[in-house]
């Protein structure tokens, strides 16, 4: 059976292919940049995931909310490589098909997650944690020889300027506060230059400052980036969501604006368990 | 000379270079330019004991690199020593020549004992002593790259890891013990004459053993505080705190540890290979867990992801070990294991972590 994404670029005639893009770039002629269709999971009965489908378009900034165990995180594991899905196709473009490659593959090919509890190295230095997520090449011979170049060291200064780190740079990582955590991973995802950003819970443990200048963050990359957005708190995905995604046991309950959805009797009944 | 630069921006490690430096030069000139009957002369009994202890501060440093930076609790390093130690002792082995019992000029005295009338294939080239040096790393290097080849990409870690390391260096143990090996079996290698021409009896080539123990030692030491000061050395560094984390980086957490298993294990060849020598021989006892676990107590002891812990604690615990075995012979593994208690318990960062918490207070 071919899938949904296969049947699309059959129809693309061959010749033209090769003049569009170059082979194992990720192929938007489309619109959307990741796929996802009828993803299933279940662990030990446990549907995690039930037949879930989800587009995300080039560009796009997309939230997601739902329930606890609502299978946002399992929905990124599916993605980043690190859950293999029972059924179902995820595709990045029209030709990279995720679920044949692994962790530091995706990663490489530009899908780079940050994680619900901030994953930062503690025994690194801000500066250290920066240069090791740099898109570079990540071979071991190349990671020993490798030294920063002028153009490189500008670029993680950069970074640390738009994650406000730049005072603590040489402080080891270990000693940041869990808000000033949450923005060095994000200024790793940054590192990263990645296509698709997936940001699990951002905002958890910021004050409203830091909350703020997330929000300005993440709305600025947009366009330039697909991200996309878990989070729990209502007021933050009101403040940067233009289309939120509802899940709700495993599958996408409804999607549209944040006013549609808050509307929605389905969503208020799961929410309000109804 | 970028490698020296590297080494002196840290006092600690300078002093360690020093030190190091210091013992490597003055015991062996000592003993060369003094009479047997100055004080300055050290016995050579003395000598060999100390090379026997600079060849285990590289085993223990080599283990270091391992558990302390990359988190890989290997409880089998042991038997990477062993075969550079094999290695070496095959080269002295051919060295013998016709000077052995049996007269053989090709067949080591075991294999004539046991009716052998060729010799084996894995023997050959051993007479050669470039080739024998290579194989002190290559025949280890090997090993670790196929042992870990097979186990990082399983993504075998934590205690699982640690049990399969103790199951194959307890394979080779029984595999070397059996004499169709073709490795002397249960005797090992022994009764060797001479390295290079010289009698390995003289007390010049026992001087420059020591010399090129010390020097070995020196060379890692360097090299070891290189790594783990490049990019590659925070990967690791990375991978022993969050591993998963690693891999969402794009790096191939597999190939980070796979590298660092293999050159830790090339190491510990070197360390058996300068070992055999000073002790005259080499048997499958080399091969017992109990040998990798002592490896681990070293480390331990002296304090881990420091590199100049790990030389502390390996001559520290073996200079007990040899006073006390003197002492109380039957006593020794109990102390080991209550050593072990009490560094876990009370000094998690070992000698090192209790050195700087005196430097502290004291600045304080």
């Amino acid at each position: 059976m071919k899938t949904w994404a296969e049947s699309y670029s059959d129809e693309v005639d061959a010749s033209n292919v090769s003049t569009l893009f170059v082979e194992g770039e990720v192929d938007t002629r489309h619109g959307p940049i990741l796929y996802m269709e009828d993803v299933s999971v279940s662990f030990d009965g446990f549907k995690a995931l039930n037949k879930l489908s989800l587009f995300i378009d080039a560009g796009e900034l997309r939230c997601m909310i739902g329930p606890n165990g609502a299978g946002k995180s399992t929905m990124m594991d599916v993605i980043t490589g690190k859950t293999k899905p029972d059924a179902g196709s995820v595709f990045f473009g029209q030709t990279i098909d995720l679920l044949k490659m692994d962790e530091p593959a995706i990663a490489q090919a530009g899908i780079c997650r940050k994680f619900q509890k901030p994953s930062v190295f503690d025994a690194l230095s801000v500066f250290e944690n920066l240069e090791l997520a740099l898109q570079t090449d990540k071979g071991a011979w190349n990671t020993l020889f490798f030294r920063l170049s002028g153009e490189q060291r500008d670029r993680i200064g950069d970074v640390m300027d738009t994650v406000g780190l730049t005072a603590l740079a040489h402080s080891r990582a270990g000693i940041l506060s869990h808000g000033q955590k949450q923005w060095l991973e994000i200024g790793m995802l940054l590192m990263q230059e990645p296509k698709v950003m997936l940001v699990d819970e951002p905002i958890a443990g910021m004050t409203h400052q830091e909350i703020e200048r997330t929000a300005e963050l993440l709305l600025s990359l947009q366009g330039e980036r697909s991200l996309v957005v878990v989070e729990h708190d209502m007021e933050f995905v009101r403040s940067i969501a233009r289309k939120v995604t509802v899940l709700h046991e495993g599958s996408v309950l409804t999607e549209g604006t944040m006013d549609e959805v808050q509307n929605d009797p389905r969503v208020i009944q799961v929410y309000l368990g109804g | 000379m970028k490698l020296l630069t590297l080494a002196t921006q840290d006092k600690t490690c300078t002093t360690v270079l020093m030190v190091l430096a210091a013992v490597t030069l003055i015991i062996p000139l000592c003993n060369l330019l003094t009479p047997a009957d100055s004080p300055l002369h050290f016995s050579a009994y003395t000598v060999s004991l100390i090379g026997k202890y600079l060849t285990f501060a590289l085993l223990g440093m080599s283990l270091d690199l391992v558990w302390g930076y990359c988190g890989i609790l290997a409880l089998g390093h042991g038997a990477f020593f062993a075969l550079g130690g094999y290695a070496m002792g095959m080269y002295l082995m051919r060295q013998i020549g016709t000077r052995g019992v049996y007269g053989d000029p090709l067949l080591p005295d075991f294999m004539v004992f046991l009716n052998w009338k060729e010799l084996p294939w894995y023997w050959f080239g051993f007479d050669n002593f470039g080739f024998a040096m290579l194989m002190v790393v290559l025949a280890p290097g090997a090993l670790a790259f196929v042992f870990g080849w097979l186990a990082f990409r399983s993504r075998v870690t934590g205690v699982y890891l640690s049990i399969i390391t103790q199951a194959l260096t307890y394979a080779l143990l029984l595999a070397f013990f059996r004499n169709e090996m073709g490795f002397g079996g249960n005797n090992g290698l022994t009764d060797f004459k001479d390295i290079l021409g010289f009698n390995i009896q003289s007390e010049a080539v026992r001087s420059v053993l020591f010399f090129l123990s010390g020097f070995s030692l020196i060379i890692a030491f360097l090299l070891c505080r290189w790594i783990t000061g490049t990019k590659l050395g925070r990967v690791v560094t990375a991978i022993r705190d969050q591993e998963s984390r690693v891999r969402f980086l794009g790096y191939r957490v597999e190939m980070f540890k796979l590298w660092i298993f293999v050159f830790a294990a090339m190491l510990a060849g070197v360390a058996g290979a300068l070992y055999v020598p000073q002790v005259g021989i080499i048997n499958p006892s080399e091969f017992t867990p109990l040998n990798s676990l002592e490896i681990v107590v070293w480390v331990a002891m002296g304090g881990r992801g420091t590199l100049y812990g790990a030389i502390i604690g390996a001559v520290v615990v073996n200079y007990s070990k040899t006073v006390l075995t003197g002492l109380m012979p039957d006593a020794w593994l109990f102390i080991l294991g209550g050593l072990f208690v009490v560094i876990t318990v009370l000094l998690p960062d070992g000698i090192v972590g209790l050195m700087r918490r005196k430097l502290k207070e004291k600045q304080a």
